[in-house]
């Protein structure tokens, strides 16, 4: 049994949800805090991957990351490789893809801090990034730790984006979703349905997760 | 020496325009009803609302002037700040609280226990009433020795019984300390009792009249005397 998709799927989750939350926590308390010109415009521009459909999203990609495209050709630059059709490729797409997924949950759950507390640790002499990691951080666990689970689950089930992106190269960017995909395309049900029943305890066990992390 | 301001904000319903001062060692209790200005006063003074005009300066130390563009964040005024209600950081213990801004943890544990909190110093703020997390609010305040404390009706969602024993421990404690403390309230006999100087806000502003009445001669009063005073006081309010 091929499960090596599988594997890829989950190794592409992980490093897209650490970095993810890295990226959102800062960019959501930027986004939470105070009414600066223009916040309603890039607040959805960053959230713009909510609303297009994944094979739109995957089709700009493409180019962004492509040799011609700016980030891909920064990146052969810098690292003298290609982005398209690498797993980094589809790490990078999916960074893209799943950010406001990832920026929402965490700013709903900065927005239910008291401020005063944030008023507190300045009174206290605590500079606001200082602020923002002992104070705001500690604070908002359980909404992080919630967001992190749902990247996750949306990059294991990523499939336009990445599919474009990265095409299905074995072993490199065939994640379980496109697997699953080639083997109803080549009437292989019995590794589909290997592949599919997998996602079930999975999804499953984490949405609990997320129910318990984030009941009052 | 000490503090002085002068401070003017145009609010929703009126203009806040006052002048205070208050010298080292000593206590300016504010009083007003609800809604005076009272907490938009000592906000300005904490540096977590700006003054429209005005100037703020605690000894040599120039903490807000309008006129030359001077405006010092929060976190350089050295303040400890008492809110009206209850804003301990959640995530950590009674002790942690208390120790979040302190250099010296000896004199936490020293306010702790003066405060009767060492016993519950490893309790979360959720753990504990309401009393004792105003008392760790108290500590928290005190433990960073600042040079400019301000409490804003600290104890005003406290039971009576609850509020005396605490405003008595805070007086005992500020006996012993050099930085001058604001004090608001709306409890006149509180007001009497912690300020050297009591200060009536109505609508933002100084009230005359109040202020005569206060300010008439206190000398030589007894407690009971004082408390009549009061009582006097809080009816012609």
């Amino acid at each position: 049994m091929d499960l090596l998709p599988l594997y890829l799927s989950a190794k592409l989750a992980a490093i897209a949800t650490v970095i993810l939350i890295g990226l959102a926590a800062p960019l959501a308390w930027w986004l939470t805090n105070g009414a600066w010109p223009g916040k309603s415009f890039v607040e959805a521009l960053f959230n713009l991957p909510i609303a297009l459909p994944p094979t739109v999203i995957g089709f700009y990609l493409l180019f962004v990351l492509g040799p011609r495209g700016s980030v891909g050709r920064a990146w052969e630059t810098l690292f003298g490789g290609p982005l398209l059709f690498t797993f980094t490729g589809i790490v990078v797409a999916s960074i893209f893809y799943s950010l406001p997924f990832a920026v929402q949950p965490i700013k709903a759950s900065f927005e239910r801090i008291d401020p005063r507390l944030k008023e507190s640790a300045y009174v206290l002499g605590l500079s606001p990034a200082a602020t923002f990691f002992r104070v705001i951080i500690p604070n908002s666990l359980s909404g992080i730790a919630a967001a992190a689970i749902l990247v996750f689950l949306h990059t294991m089930g990523a499939f336009g984006v990445v599919l474009m992106v990265g095409g299905s190269i074995a072993g490199e960017t065939r994640v379980a979703s496109i697997a699953i995909y080639e083997a109803v395309e080549s009437m292989q049900y019995e590794k589909a349905w290997t592949l599919s029943l997998a996602f079930i305890p999975i999804g499953y066990g984490f949405l609990l997760l997320v129910n318990r992390l984030t009941r009052k | 020496m000490g503090l002085t301001a002068v401070l003017k904000k145009k609010t929703k319903f009126f203009t806040i325009d006052v002048e205070l001062s208050c010298p080292d060692g000593q206590t300016l209790a504010l009083i007003g009803p609800s809604g005076s200005g009272k907490t938009t006063i000592i906000r300005m003074l904490a540096g977590l609302v700006t003054p429209d005009e005005g100037r703020i300066v605690y000894r040599d130390r120039l903490f807000f002037d309008s006129a030359r563009g001077v405006n010092l964040p929060p976190q350089k005024r050295k303040l400890g700040y008492v809110f009206q209600d209850y804003s301990l950081f959640p995530h950590l213990t009674l002790y942690g609280n208390a120790a979040f801004a302190a250099r010296d943890r000896g004199e936490v544990d020293a306010l702790m226990g003066f405060f009767g909190l060492a016993e519950l110093r490893d309790r979360k703020p959720h753990q504990v009433s309401g009393g004792e997390r105003q008392r760790c609010a108290v500590c928290q305040a005190l433990a960073r020795n600042p040079q400019l404390l301000l409490l804003d009706e600290p104890f005003s969602a406290l039971d009576v019984v609850t509020r005396r024993i605490l405003r008595n421990g805070l007086k005992k404690i500020m006996g012993k300390r050099t930085c001058p403390m604001v004090y608001v309230t709306h409890d006149v006999t509180e007001a009497l009792f912690i300020g050297n100087t009591v200060l009536p806000i109505v609508a933002g502003s100084v009230d005359q009249e109040w202020m005569e009445r206060i300010t008439a001669p206190a000398a030589g009063m007894d407690a009971g005397a004082k408390a009549a005073r009061a009582t006097r006081l809080a009816l012609a309010y």
